[in-house]
């Protein structure tokens, strides 16, 4: 069995964002970069496989150097193997799960985790697109995940529930908060993962069907109203949600 | 001529709001870009497609089968991906919903098409094709021009404004289909009882960790109910275990758009704001002037939510 993990490297969610000098990034001075919050529980949820079934485990994360950051928090949790797949330039989700699609068709997964969306470009396309390259069926926005033997089921998300869905493996699964609680790196996995090399290769070149012209700033909301400091102000804010904003 | 296509959303046989806007959007680009544009709706038995035709797309297929009824990734997938290669579509539009935005991408990936999900505006004519997104979860946008020959795009609901409905009857075709891929499927859903979702609510109330305990969120619950709100909550009380995370509003919960958001005793940190400020409407209460939230509102209420939220209640059952 072996268990594929993709992970993004992106700004903390804390980050104020500023838009960069050439206008089409965000300016990264003094910004701290984490593994992608929704990929700790695809890594989470491969050494859990791993921990039942056994199997052999990847992390796969393309982008620059500084990927490797997250490529080693993923090793010191747990997972064997590191591939970072070189590329510093700009791509988009396609290009992206096309380069992703090929590594993984070499490792020859069985199962795939990505996380259900990366907090920088927040596309949620990724795992589904790459999932499509691979011709594996997908399930997205899990929840909560059994596989037994081949059979795998799956609860994910969707508007006021959640739908119960069956696929068999191979298959590629996004995770979503709520599937399980990330372990941190233990000591011994920080010194362990020290150890183990980082493969790297230069990412598939493929063409980029989306251009990214600009990155600008949302247009800032006017001043709102302080409406009043105590009871007496409810009144007035009825009749402004009423007939200024009519939305009641 | 070349196509637009509209995936028109049906669950348990009935479309969804947000198809329409989607619809209107596909008709305005087929518009701009000299095309024809189509609705594909895929179900088993679906009432009043004809609808479509309503917000301008004269033409609906049905893409029918008794394995469609239940949406199932592949099936929905393969199933639109073959119609579009059919009618060489070059633009495939959806409603960013929970299923498109699961199976929106089987498709882009299927017809080998650049692909931009939950848009909030574009810029299309015969040349060129540019859409707007929000990234770092709204804490900026982003224009991107799609140059490819095939394109998918998903729209944020509840930006585009599907206007008034026109009285025009869409023209539906059945196409039976015979073998769906039901490679993966489902087997079961699992309705949260009675309750409006955040994601697809027009009016939300959230409350925080001022309210001090899961108790007093029957304050919240209550204007809920008497605006018709869905019930929405900062991740420190779903942290706290008071709340269920699918009522998260933020940035590792759901963004949403409706149009009155009411927060109450939140105190507006940065991830909570990334998932509420493109609301058409913020309202906030809370003790502290100095909280973050008001920056955003348009309209505030200094005080103690244990006193403001009743006296709203009852203010809003007097204009009912
Ligand atoms: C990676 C990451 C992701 C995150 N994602 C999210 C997310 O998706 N959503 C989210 O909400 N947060 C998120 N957060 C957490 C966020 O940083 C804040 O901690 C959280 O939003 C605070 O919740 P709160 O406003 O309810 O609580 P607090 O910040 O404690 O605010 C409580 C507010 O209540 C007010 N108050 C107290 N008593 C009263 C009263 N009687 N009447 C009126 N007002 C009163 C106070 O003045 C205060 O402003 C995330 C954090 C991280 C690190
Ligand atoms: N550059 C990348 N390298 C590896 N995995 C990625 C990369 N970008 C996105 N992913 C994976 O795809 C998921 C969805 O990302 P996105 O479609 O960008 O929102 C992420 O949670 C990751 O699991």
């Amino acid at each position: 069995m072996k268990i594929v993990v993709c992970v993004s490297h992106v700004p903390d969610t804390a980050t104020r964002i500023n838009v960069s000098g050439d206008g089409k990034n965000i300016d990264s001075t003094g910004v701290t970069y984490i593994v992608n919050p929704y990929d700790e529980f695809a890594i989470e949820e491969a050494l859990k496989h791993k921990e039942k079934s056994g199997g052999e485990t990847y992390v796969v994360s393309l982008g620059g150097d500084a990927n490797k950051e997250t490529i080693k928090k993923a090793l010191a949790m747990g997972i064997d193997n590191g591939i970072l797949l070189k590329d510093d330039s700009y791509r988009d989700s396609l290009s992206v799960a096309k380069a992703l699609a090929a590594e993984i068709k070499s490792i020859g997964a069985d199962l795939v985790f990505f996380g259900k969306q990366s907090v920088d470009y927040d596309s949620s396309a990724v795992g589904q697109l790459t999932a499509e390259l691979l011709g594996m069926p997908l399930i997205s926005v899990v929840v909560d995940l059994s596989v037994e033997g081949s059979k795998v089921t799956a609860e994910r998300e969707i508007e006021g529930g959640k739908e119960v869905i069956e696929t068999t493996l191979p298959c590629v699964i996004t995770t979503q908060k709520g599937l399980n609680e990330p372990r941190y790196a233990s000591l011994k996995g920080i010194m362990a993962a020290k150890k183990k090399i980082i493969e790297e290769k230069p990412a598939l070149a493929v063409a980029n069907y989306v251009e990214l012209l600009q990155m600008k700033r949302p247009p800032a909301k006017e001043a709102g109203k302080i409406v009043g400091t105590d009871v007496s102000a409810v009144p007035e804010l009825v009749r402004l949600l009423r007939e200024e904003a009519k939305v009641i | 001529m070349s196509k637009v296509l509209v995936f028109i959303e049906q669950r348990n046989g009935i479309i969804k709001k947000a198809s329409f806007e989607a619809a209107r959007v596909a008709a305005d680009i087929a518009g701009k870009t000299g095309s024809e544009v189509e609705a594909v709706c895929i179900g088993d038995e679906v009432e009043s497609l004809e609808k479509a035709g309503n917000f301008s797309v004269p033409a609906v297929t049905h893409i029918k089968n008794k394995d469609f009824a239940n949406y199932s990734s592949s099936a929905y997938a393969s199933a639109l991906a073959e119609h579009a290669q059919g009618a060489s579509a070059t633009v495939v539009v959806f409603a960013n919903t929970s299923m498109a935005k699961e199976f929106s991408p089987l498709v882009a990936a299927n017809l080998d098409a650049g692909l931009a999900m939950d848009a909030t505006a574009y810029q299309v004519d015969s040349t060129s094709f540019i859409v707007t997104r929000p990234v770092y979860a709204g804490k900026a946008l982003i224009d991107v021009k799609i140059t490819s020959p095939v394109k998918v795009l998903t729209l944020r609901p509840n930006v585009f404004n599907p206007g008034e409905p026109s009285d025009l009857k869409a023209a539906v075709t059945v196409k039976e289909v015979t073998n769906a891929d039901l490679r993966s499927k489902v087997i079961e859903t699992k309705k949260a009882e009675g309750k409006l979702d955040v994601a697809e609510a027009d009016k939300i109330v959230s409350g925080g960790r001022g309210l001090k305990g899961p108790e007093h969120f029957t304050l919240i619950e209550e204007l809920a109910e008497e605006l018709g709100a869905a019930v929405g909550a900062s991740r420190a009380v779903v942290d706290a275990g008071w709340r269920s995370h699918s009522e998260q509003v933020g940035q590792t919960g759901k963004t949403v758009s409706p149009n009155l958001y009411i927060a109450v005793a939140i105190s507006g940190a940065i991830q909570h704001l990334a998932g509420m400020r493109s609301s058409k409407y913020i309202v906030a209460i809370n003790k502290d002037k100095d909280a973050p939230i008001f920056q955003v509102a348009d309209y505030g209420i200094v005080g103690d939510a244990f006193e403001i939220v009743p006296e709203l209640i009852k203010e809003i059952k007097k204009i009912k």
